[in-house]
């Protein structure tokens, strides 16, 4: 059967599936739109935040990115998995004990201030907003290249599935997916990456190939091999990376605590009953986490391989039908410099005649491999539930903030459950408007955006959170001052070396301690703990019952009953 | 109920230093040294960065949840 044929008999088996489950779960009250009613089993939980999570970010660009940083890709591997520690030691019991329904009601409550809880309700609509416009983009590239539908048809139809189920069945709805969707995808993104590693070393696990040997007859390691090909083609060794040591450490920081910051994970911790469930889940999400986040890197390694071994110095037109295929899309152009119709793909920009998008090294990586059509049709379905799922968890973060952390706590406190519910629908439905435009009309922001988010949660959230929860005296002005300036610096600092200065002014040499935009996130958060501390040594203790509700949560039992006194 | 507490906390310190040793100390630190062993195919400070790291990660969250776990009933401050 075509590759055609097969994608839409899978993607349509896939959309039905999460139509169905979205029919199922519907959400009748408040709890249930916003956690699910809190019944959710750890293990669901875990692997509904394990699809929250992995963006189409995560299954579609991070294998390629990788494959053309090498060592230095361990920034992403490292920086999104490590955070799920932060999440499961210093937050998720914590919060899950104090049992409210959003991240700004924490911080609303915890400091005892509208203040607090609208800067928080700020930071969670600019993050969620800017990560969801992503997600809807990378669902309509998927349908344009896969089943040749208009990339703007593509979001629709995108917009629609998400619509359905996050309107109508809100967290509870949204979780039952996400379980369903996190299997498509982590099935997708194995069974070529396990074809691949049984042909180029005879390994059924891919974290086993990745250090394993060839079976080409050489006897060579793999990433020996890999080492040698690129430094051939001038580009640094695969094992050792080009960017300097304080960078990688900065820039693994901020996406480890912004990872912790992020309010669409955070949430996932108030579905479930106990605070031991909660710390339980934080474990079961890395673990499927995990499965992904350690076969990327030897997907990388092994597409580079195969790339370079296919066209390094080889006749143009003795390419492979993928080859031809891949550049009518624009992802791989050729051009013949020297015209001796053969491909120098090298370090060098003057000399190099090829440019390969990253996003190619997972989509093509199946025909690159000479894969079976259904295993290339599976990709294209992996690749929509990564971005369906986590642009339904965001849209819920949106349509939270709006409906109880504006409306409910500030505006109109008096709103009936019933009218709140309206509320949250209605806000739902205009967030995946919103982001469907988003998708249709992209700013050219929205990519170098994305990466920032991060930054910005690191910054703003995360030690707010910490500090109300290890230090107790920690009060309102410590906090909204420690906030407000660790944004304001991280920022200013993204905006002033991203969109105005010269791009090539943005060299190390001109940051602060060579730490790279990408990486600032970390020092905003430092900045943040500095000024929150110092400034809160000025101002009275928080009240003796904020004092008590810091008590209260270190401690789980009495769980049961949250989320009652709302 | 303040030693429950502490205890906590020194969970927290020593699993936070082995998450910190492994990420950013054999990861990024020292993976320069570490490269000069080999782990089947892997140079050691590589493996660390893109592997190794993320298995600690797993095994201390697994850790965490036993070790407090246990507390929360010899403190007798567990969920019934």
């Amino acid at each position: 059967m075509e590759v055609q044929t097969w994608t839409y008999i899978i993607v349509g088996l896939t959309f039905s599936l999460y139509i169905g489950i979205a029919l199922w779960a519907r959400a009748g009250s408040t709890k249930e739109f916003y956690v699910a009613g809190g019944g959710v089993h750890p293990i669901a939980n875990g692997l509904a935040t394990a699809a929250d999570w992995m963006s189409a970010a995560s299954f579609i660009s991070m294998a390629g990115l990788i494959s053309f940083m090498g060592y230095d890709g361990a920034v992403y591997l490292m920086g999104w998995t490590g955070g799920y520690v932060l999440l499961a030691l210093l937050l998720a019991p914590y919060l899950r004990k104090f049992g409210k329904f959003t991240v700004p009601d924490f911080i609303g409550d915890r400091y005892y201030s509208d203040v607090a809880r609208t800067v928080a309700v700020v930071c969670a609509l600019f993050v969620s907003f800017t990560y969801v416009a992503g997600q809807m983009r990378g669902v309509g590239v998927v349908f344009s290249r896969f089943l040749e539908v208009d990339i703007n048809l593509g979001v629709i139809i995108g917009m629609c599935i998400v619509f359905f189920y996050a309107v109508l069945g809100g967290m509870k709805g949204i979780t039952y997916t996400q379980v369903a969707q996190y299997c498509v995808l982590i099935f997708a993104f194995m069974v070529p990456a396990i074809f691949i590693s049984i042909q180029l070393t005879g390994e059924i696990l891919p974290q086993m190939g990745f250090g394993g040997k060839l079976i080409d007859g050489s006897g060579n390691f793999l990433l020996d091999k890999l080492d040698g090909l690129n430094e051939e083609l001038g580009f640094a060794a695969y094992t050792s990376g080009s960017k300097s040591m304080q960078d990688v450490f900065f820039i693994t920081a901020a996406l480890m605590v912004g990872t912790a910051g992020l309010p669409h994970v955070i949430v996932r911790f108030f579905t479930v009953p106990k605070v031991k469930d909660a710390r339980i889940s934080g474990g079961y999400a890395l673990v499927f986490i995990a499965i992904l986040y350690t076969t990327a890197p030897a997907i990388a390694a092994f597409a580079r391989t195969n790339l370079i071994t296919t066209v390094s110095n080889q006749d143009y037109v003795a390419m492979p039908e993928w080859f031809t295929k891949w550049e009518e899309t624009g992802l791989i152009a050729f051009e013949d410099k020297n015209n001796d119709g053969k491909i120098q793909y090298v370090a060098d920009k003057g000399t190099n005649e090829l440019t390969i998008d990253r996003d190619i090294m997972v989509l093509a990586n199946p025909e690159i491999a000479d894969l079976p059509n259904w295993v290339i049709a599976l990709v294209a379905a992996g690749g929509l539930a990564a971005a369906l799922s986590t642009a339904a968890g965001l849209l819920l973060v949106i349509s939270t903030s709006v409906s109880h952390d504006l409306i409910k706590k500030q505006l109109k406190p008096d709103i009936t459950e019933k009218g709140e519910l309206i509320w949250a629908r209605i806000a739902a439905a205009v967030a995946i408007i919103i982001a469907g435009l988003f998708g249709i009309f992209p700013p050219g922001f929205v990519a170098q955006v994305v990466a920032f988010a991060f930054g910005l949660a690191a910054a703003s959230f995360f030690p707010a959170i910490i500090l109300g929860i290890f230090n107790k005296k920690m009060n309102k002005e410590g906090a909204i001052a420690g906030m407000v300036t660790g944004l304001v610096f991280t920022l200013s600092y993204i905006i002033y070396f991203k969109f105005i200065l010269d791009p090539a002014e943005n060299i190390p040499s001109n940051w602060i301690f060579g730490i790279s935009p990408e990486g600032i996130g970390t020092f905003g958060m430092l900045i943040n703990f500095v000024v929150s501390l110092i400034v809160a040594r000025f101002y009275p203790e928080p009240p003796e019952e904020v004092q008590n509700l810091v008590e209260d949560i270190r401690f789980p039992r009495g769980a049961g009953a949250a989320a009652e006194g709302h | 109920m303040q030693s429950y507490w502490k205890k906590n906390l020194t969970y927290l310190v020593i699993l936070l230093l082995v998450w910190f040793t492994v990420s950013y100390g054999f990861g990024i630190l020292l993976a320069p040294y570490l490269d000069t062993f080999h782990l089947g195919g892997f140079k050691l400070g590589f493996w660390f960065a893109q592997q190794g790291s993320i298995y600690v990660f797993v095994i201390i969250i697994f850790v965490y949840v036993w070790l407090m776990n246990r507390l929360d009933k010899n403190y007798d401050v567990d969920e019934k």
